[in-house]
């Protein structure tokens, strides 16, 4: 649906230059709800501002619903826009206007007649919740009401894309939670596709299918949910599920010496390239195994149907091993249940070869 | 001079007074409007970016602005004897008016255009808004309450102006202060234009900021 490639937008004032999006591919599936996350000054509001030409992109192609908007003119750009909807941090709305003109304004835009604006604006007040409302003013509204005028102001036209610049930024927790729970419904609802930016690891957990996470203009990893927890190394797996405090280091188990077995000083990315990657192959989930002085430390992330399965229970069950939980975390994402926890097993790798096996097998692996 | 001499003389006085400002108002509306609206438009990142023409219309500005409003009178007589074909009365004085307190109003509704956040503009734009819809359903509409302020201000302004215009020849209450309180030393005149002035002025105030409170929803 939106299909980004090569994309360069340099700022330049009279000292110097400043490449705000260096070189970003990007696609967006029809339904998907695409995240990209990063601090401020990493580019992504610039990037999502390219999509609808509201900045010009200096080299690169955007095609959003098969076209290239970086080819199109004026007035053939006017009317793709309409098919794209776009809410922003601070709302944007009319103050001027209430409730039910500011979502009339979009449909005055695209020449809809009076009458039928009446009935689509009532429609869509309804579908965001605000029908009450509709002749108040933005003044007279919390935070997260103005979100939802935004987002049914941004539907008016039936677009089939939909951008969001921070949408949520601005808003309490509580009421960001709605406000996803509200695109995730509109994205299910009516097949919207979705492309967001964001500085929040909760909005990525909350509603995205991928994500990517970009840093100086640029991504630094990007791929479908799934797939990034299963990668090892992974940012925003690691951001997304904690483990701990030795994990936000990035590497843990320095301290590691076995019992002839893998001494490892970065236990987990080596044992991870070795069995992590392996294993990620073969199913939707991954295992990273390293040693300590008579234990086994073993990382491993389930996603799917496996999150709900006892497996740490099965292991301790079956092969009657003490396993410790060293840190972890289960959340409940966008479109899977996904868990991550690093655990300690008594004795060596080879101790737990059958341990380690059956974790690949089960739910970790196929 | 008795009161009812005054309040005859008073009468007239006011009319011709509140025909120049209610005139030369409708006139700096329009073209206030006009050159602010383009000031905003053809700036750098504006709508319609195009720096020659932004840079002559500031010029232009400017220069308005920067005479004082007795020479700007004296300045344009020929002008305005070609236009009105006299340089005497109320009707002449209108020119003059018209062209000090459009620079005025410009700068003002330039300022209050740029008070609309960009972000809301922006989202117009992302909507597929036309730069007309843009300009008249967003930046003006907007900014209305800024724009009715700045009038009241203008207006006020103008009253002030009109009263010069009346030194010389312009009529109004300007022109009743000078002939009878000043060169006669009418002071029943004088105070009774000065009470007439200060109310008017009141008025146009009160007027402006009721306007201003039902219109802002901010």
């Amino acid at each position: 649906m939106i299909e980004i490639s090569g994309l360069r937008k340099t700022y330049r004032s009279r000292k110097r230059a400043v490449v705000a999006v260096d070189g970003v591919d990007l696609s967006v599936g029809e339904g998907e709800v695409y995240g990209v996350l990063g601090q401020s000054g990493a580019g992504k509001s610039t990037l999502l501002r390219c999509v609808n030409m509201l900045e010009r992109p200096d080299e690169g192609t955007v095609t959003v619903d098969g076209r290239d908007l970086t080819k199109l003119r004026r007035g053939d750009l006017r009317i793709a826009r309409q098919g794209i909807g776009m809410i922003h941090q601070h709302f944007a709305l009319l103050s001027s206007r209430t409730v039910a003109g500011n979502v009339a304004f979009a449909l005055e835009v695209t020449g809809t007649p009076r009458a039928e604006r009446r009935t689509r604006v009532a429609e869509l007040l309804e579908l965001v919740g605000l029908g009450e409302r509709a002749d108040a003013y933005p003044a007279q509204l919390s935070g997260g009401q103005k979100q939802r005028v935004g987002i049914a102001r941004a539907l008016a036209a039936r677009p089939k894309v939909l951008l969001s610049d921070e949408a949520t930024s601005a808003l309490d927790p509580e009421t960001t939670e709605s406000i996803l729970r509200l695109l995730l419904d509109l994205n299910k609802r009516l097949g919207l596709t979705v492309l967001l930016i964001t500085h929040e690891m909760t909005v990525v957990k909350r509603i995205c299918t991928s994500a990517a996470v970009m840093r100086d203009g640029r991504f630094v990893e990007s791929g479908t949910i799934t797939d990034l927890l299963k990668r090892p190394g992974s940012e925003l797996a690691r951001d997304l599920f904690p483990l701990g405090l030795r994990d936000t280091g990035g590497t843990p188990e320095t301290a590691a010496v076995g019992d002839g077995v893998a001494a490892d000083k970065d236990g987990r990315s080596v044992a991870g390239d070795k069995d992590g990657r392996s294993v990620a192959g073969g199913g939707d989930g991954r295992s990273a195994a390293s040693d300590r002085t008579g234990e086994t430390i073993v990382d491993i992330t389930v996603s799917g149907a496996d999150a709900d399965e006892p497996i740490i229970a099965d292991l301790a069950r079956q092969f009657g091993v003490d396993v410790r939980i060293l840190g972890g975390s289960v959340e409940t994402l966008a479109t899977t249940r996904a868990g991550r926890w690093r655990l300690a097993l008594p004795g060596t790798r080879d101790d737990n070869a059958a341990a380690l096996d059956y974790l690949r097998k089960r739910g970790v692996t196929a | 001079m008795t009161w009812s001499e005054v309040f005859e003389l008073l009468e007239v006085g006011l009319q011709e007074t509140a025909w120049m400002v209610l005139v030369s108002t409708l006139l700096t509306l329009v073209g206030g409007l006009l050159v602010g609206v383009l000031l905003v438009l053809t700036d750098k990142g504006g709508l319609l970016p195009l720096r020659p023409l932004n840079a002559v219309l500031g010029l232009i500005v400017n220069v308005g602005r920067s005479l004082p409003f007795i020479i700007l009178l004296v300045a344009v007589i020929p002008f305005t004897r070609a236009i009105v074909g006299t340089t005497i009365g109320t009707d002449a004085a209108i020119v003059p008016l018209t062209i000090g307190a459009i620079p005025f109003f410009a700068r003002i509704v330039e300022s209050a255009l740029r008070e609309v956040p960009a972000d809301v503009v922006a989202a117009a734009t992302a909507m597929g808004a036309t730069r007309t819809q843009i300009v008249g359903k967003v930046l003006l509409r907007e900014s209305l309450p800024g724009l009715v302020a700045g009038l009241t201000i203008t207006v006020i302004a103008l009253v002030g102006y009109s009263a010069m215009a009346g030194v010389v020849g312009g009529g109004g209450l300007g022109d009743l202060a000078i002939r009878y309180g000043y060169q006669r030393f009418e002071t029943d005149m004088m105070i009774a234009t000065v009470v007439a002035l200060i109310v008017f002025v009141q008025l146009v105030q009160m007027v402006g900021d009721l306007l201003v409170r039902r219109l802002s929803h901010r």
